[in-house]
């Protein structure tokens, strides 16, 4: 479960990533995988999708999914309003919508700076995460989204 | 797209494809006619040709010579060397399917040769009596191989030369060239002048015009009284100045011989005993003015007359190709167009303008505009079903051949036009319902004539537009449906229960349940391992529907509905939940409004709605789409009567109808697997997602929730 | 100046190929697809040659050129028939039937280009 799928891990190099927000906890991904953000659009719903899987928005003209990333990582559900946004992502050549409750920053942070999650088997939302960081006192989680979003890797190519 | 040659080579294979095609037509015209019909021989003869000429180019050697022997045999059969019997009929056909599969090989770069190929090219090479062996001359390179014609060497001994001085460093003696023009090499549009230049640019030292020339006021402009003598340097070989003359080959008397070396002591190369004159050839008469037909027998009477000009070569339509890239971009274009225009409208509408608006008839010229613009880039991707009726022919014939049935195909409407996915994409269930027909519809020869019919079994394949849709006809003049044998399996299976009372429309439609069965042993044909039910699947995944019914001992029909293209379609948008869907049009029968009195329930809870006289399973739409939790039978409200494709019927609760439009086919994409009742989206006039309802497909999971009787199947 | 030239194929490859073959050595061409639309193309044209299939629909090349040879205007046009066939007797028969030269398809192309230059009286670029 040390995988860092989503972020380089060269020796010293400056990684950059995108933070925000789900309730009161902190995660990022890395800004290499996002395309944009956009505000919040009430999502399509799909009939017996999971939970997690919001609906469909229409992003200039396809049709894109989006992923309440909270219930997807156990936690409460995005309440959808205006503060909320949506990360567009692209992982495998699928695009992909994130809603969040809000962002936060771009960070820009050293490898050395990442530290592995520590091991918490069973815990669901503990394999989502790759690895851990300490930004001015804060505890930043960096998301693995292949294991996110695995319905999207299976068919990569 | 830079190389021109990878183009002209991409070219020939989709050329291929038509002469395929008119080859696959010129067959068909000839086992129909009764009496030879020459210029359907004419048409296989050229289509055939054309692709061995094409393949020379690019050298497709397999191909060429599969080609190759392929022609010969039709060329006797031109010739009327060849009688038309069925055998050879049989013959060509499989010569043709497989000339098909040389082409796809070809394409591939596949190097397999295409099984049954050396089988049918020992046919084809008896029926021709050519030796195998032979090398196909063809292939050869521009110029063939220098006939030894016998036009020169002839008359004028060298002894009658002068002796003449070229000095030349190389030892090789100079050639001495006797060139004597004929009238018909005037006639044929040669030019002297031109040859002697050209045998300048060669190198020629030295053209002395030679004979006698007539006074200036006998000669003609194609008079045959002037010859040349050409001296031509010895580096050359005779067969390079010969080349030049190639084309006047027997309308001149020409000889090419080494000139006399002067310096004889250097004389050991080999121009002494030169040159092996050919014996005359016997239409090699001498006389000067002799007419036009210096060899070649009868060239007046030719046989292969140009053919009359035939109806639809008549007027060709000019045509360009286009890479489908483009097309295809061009499509999702104008489906932003189509959305565009949609939000547009809304605004407008939204903006609470005077009817009489400038803007408003601004608008509604661009939306007649739009739609036309659509319609016309729809058309560009709607090509003749006739190619996948020809592949089916193909399956046809080879199904017959591996059950021992006599069938024929009769194709009908292959002019009939659709989008082109379309096509692709009927392929795979056409063919799995053709090799079903022959399997087990069309009964063996002799159980045929047993029960009165005709010993050649017959399917018949149609395509016609009906209602905005195709519609595809599948018959066969078999066995029908044995019904009985297939409401036992189904019973044996547990499908049906052993006292569901069934019409024979609902037994029939036991077919398309899935792992479904009646052939007592699998047959290696049909493999009826898969069954009807993927056929049904993925005509459905075309947004089509597929119809079954039989007559025992008479035959059986297959009615397939498709969309025309898959790209738009008419949907009646309606609302459902406070969420908005549409509901294809095609897929809808009626509208109606509930009364409390016409709802019943059947099996405890199992809502049904009478409508005149007969009773329709009632959906509970947002329930089924998790738009509510599921509510007490309700009693009133506006219900969608939409047709599954086993001709039963379903109604739909909805909340309200809003309006009835065309709108642009977007795929869910693949992501998230296949939702039940859901076949795609689209993007409406707000910009929001709508989510496009296959009705079908949704009671079908709603049946399987077992809360219907399978009879609803 | 250039050289034009009509070309008259039913198969649409060896059309292309024609006029790659001779577009890229500076020839002018013009394409048809059979006898009968190559008779038409020569009614707003006069090349400096002709090439001609045999086999063609409609009208065949023999028929084509005989028809070209009874125009006065082509009498002395030069023509090229392309033949897959290297049978005497076929040569004989576009011979007779008033063709200037042949060529074997497939062909190679600086060579139709030096025989078109040959039959045309023109000097090889």
């Amino acid at each position: 479960m040390t995988q860092q799928n989503s972020v380089q891990k060269h020796h010293g190099a400056e990684i950059e990533l995108l933070s925000f927000r789900l309730g009161e906890d902190e995660y990022c991904v890395g800004i290499m995988s996002v395309r944009e953000i956009r505000g919040w659009t009430r999502p399509t719903p799909l009939p017996h999708a999971p939970p997690h899987l919001r609906g469909v928005i229409n992003l200039r003209g396809t049709v894109l999914p989006v992923v309440d990333l909270s219930l997807r990582l156990g936690m409460d559900p995005v309440g959808g309003d205006a503060r909320n946004v949506i990360i567009v992502v692209q992982i495998n050549g699928h695009a992909v919508g994130l809603l969040v409750h809000a962002v936060s920053d771009i960070l820009a942070l050293e490898s050395d700076d990442l530290q592995p999650p520590p091991e918490t088997a069973g815990s669901d939302g503990a394999r989502f995460i790759s690895a851990l960081a300490i930004v001015d006192e804060r505890m930043v989680r960096i998301l693995n989204l292949e294991a996110v979003l695995p319905d999207l890797t299976v068919e990569a190519a | 797209m830079s190389d021109p040659m990878a183009e002209i080579r991409e070219g020939f294979f989709a050329e291929c494809e038509e002469l395929l095609e008119s080859l696959q037509d010129g067959l068909q015209t000839l086992s129909e006619s009764a009496a030879p019909d020459a210029e359907a021989v004419n048409v296989t003869f050229r289509a055939v040709h054309s692709i061995k000429g094409g393949a020379g180019a690019f050298g497709l050697d397999t191909l060429v010579g599969f080609a190759h022997r392929y022609e010969s045999v039709l060329d006797l059969l031109r010739s009327g060397k060849l009688d038309l019997d069925p055998a050879l009929m049989r013959l060509l056909f499989r010569a043709a399917d497989l000339l098909q599969d040389h082409v796809r090989a070809a394409h591939e770069d596949d190097p397999t040769v295409p099984e049954g190929s050396a089988d049918c090219l020992e046919a084809l090479d008896a029926l021709a009596g050519a030796d195998p062996a032979e090398p196909e001359p063809e292939v050869t390179d521009f110029q063939p191989l220098v006939l030894s014609f016998g036009d020169f060497g002839s008359e004028e001994s060298s002894a009658a030369l002068p002796s003449f001085m070229v000095l030349d460093s190389t030892s090789l003696a100079d050639w001495e060239v006797r060139f004597h023009p004929r009238t018909e090499l005037y006639r044929s549009a040669n030019e002297p002048l031109y040859l002697l230049r050209t045998l300048t640019d060669l190198g020629a030292t030295e053209i002395v015009c030679d004979g006698d020339i007539p006074p200036l006021e006998d000669l003609t402009e194609d008079s045959a009284e002037i010859c040349w003598r050409i001296v031509m340097p010895g580096h050359l070989s005779e067969t390079e100045i010969r080349e030049v003359f190639d084309f006047v080959d027997g309308l001149c008397d020409l000889t090419i011989a080494p000139l006399p070396l002067a310096e004889v002591e250097e004389n050991s190369e080999p121009p002494a005993p030169w040159p092996p004159v050919p014996a005359p050839p016997p239409t090699g008469e001498q006389t000067k003015d002799a007419p036009p037909a210096p060899a070649g027998p009868k060239p007046e009477s030719a046989p292969g007359e140009p053919p009359p000009a035939r109806e639809a070569h008549g007027e060709a339509a000019a045509t360009v190709r286009v890479n489908l890239d483009r097309i295809d971009r061009l499509v999702n274009l104008v489906g932003e167009l189509v959305i565009t225009q949609a939000m547009l409208a809304q605004s407008v509408a939204e903006a609470g303008l005077q009817p009489n608006a400038s803007l408003r008839s601004g608008l509604d010229s661009f939306t007649l505009l739009t739609r036309e613009i659509q319609d016309s880039v729809m058309m560009i991707r709607a090509q003749p079903v006739k190619p996948l009726f020809q592949r089916m022919a193909r399956i046809v014939r080879e199904a017959a051949a591996a059950t021992g049935k006599d069938v024929q195909l009769r194709p009908l409407g292959e002019t009939t036009e659709v989008d082109k996915t379309v096509i692709e994409r009927l392929s795979d269930p056409l063919t799995h319902m053709i090799r079903n027909a022959v399997d087990h519809g069309i009964e063996p020869p002799e159980k045929r004539i047993e029960a009165g019919k005709t010993r050649t079994g017959t399917i018949t394949l149609s395509a016609r537009h009906r209602a905005g849709r195709l519609e595809i006809e599948l018959s066969d003049d078999g066995g029908g449906i044995n019904r009985k044998r297939v409401l036992e399996t189904a019973i044996a299976r547990g499908l049906v229960p052993a006292d569901a009372p069934l019409g024979d429309a609902e037994i029939d439609n036991l077919l398309f349940l899935p792992g479904f069965s009646t052939a007592k042993s699998v047959s290696a044909l049909s493999g009826r391992g898969v069954g009807m039910d993927v056929v049904r699947s993925a005509i459905h995944a075309l947004g089509g529907r597929v119809a079954i019914r039989s007559e025992f001992g008479k035959g059986t029909v297959f009615t397939i509905s498709l969309p025309l293209t898959l790209a738009v379609l008419d949907g009646m948008v309606i609302s459902v939940a406070g969420e908005t869907l549409v509901v294809p049009l095609s897929s809808i029968l009626e509208t109606a409004a509930m009364r409390p009195d016409d709802v019943r329930t059947v099996a405890g809870s199992t809502p049904v709605l009478q409508l005149r006289g007969s009773f329709v399973p009632l959906c509970d739409l947002g329930a089924e789409m998790g738009y509510h939790a599921q509510r007490p039978v309700v009693r009133d409200g506006t219900v969608l009567v939409t047709a599954l494709e086993n001709g039963n019927r379903a109604a739909l609760i909805v909340d309200e109808i809003v309006e009835q439009r065309q709108v642009v086919i977007k795929g869910l994409g693949d992501s998230y697997g296949r939702i039940p009742g859901v076949a795609a989206a689209t993007i409406l006039g707000d910009g929001r997602i709508a989510l496009i309802l296959d009705p079908a497909d949704l009671v079908r999971n709603m049946t399987r929730a077992g809360r219907a009787q399978p009879l609803a199947v | 100046m250039s050289l034009s030239v009509l070309a008259v194929d039913d198969s649409r490859t060896i059309r292309d190929m024609l006029g790659l073959a001779l577009g890229s050595a500076g020839i002018e061409v013009h394409l048809a697809e059979d006898g009968i639309a190559g008779l038409e193309a020569l009614e707003g044209l006069t090349p400096d040659a002709i090439i001609s299939d045999i086999n063609m629909p409609r009208l065949d090349g023999f028929g084509f050129i005989e028809a070209v040879r009874r125009l006065e205007r082509f009498r002395a046009t030069p023509i090229l028939v392309l033949t897959t066939e290297a049978a005497p007797e076929l040569r004989a028969r576009a011979r007779a039937a008033g063709a200037t030269g042949w060529i074997v398809k497939p062909f190679d192309p600086p060579k139709l280009v030096r025989a078109l230059h040959m039959v045309a009286g023109q000097e090889d670029a």
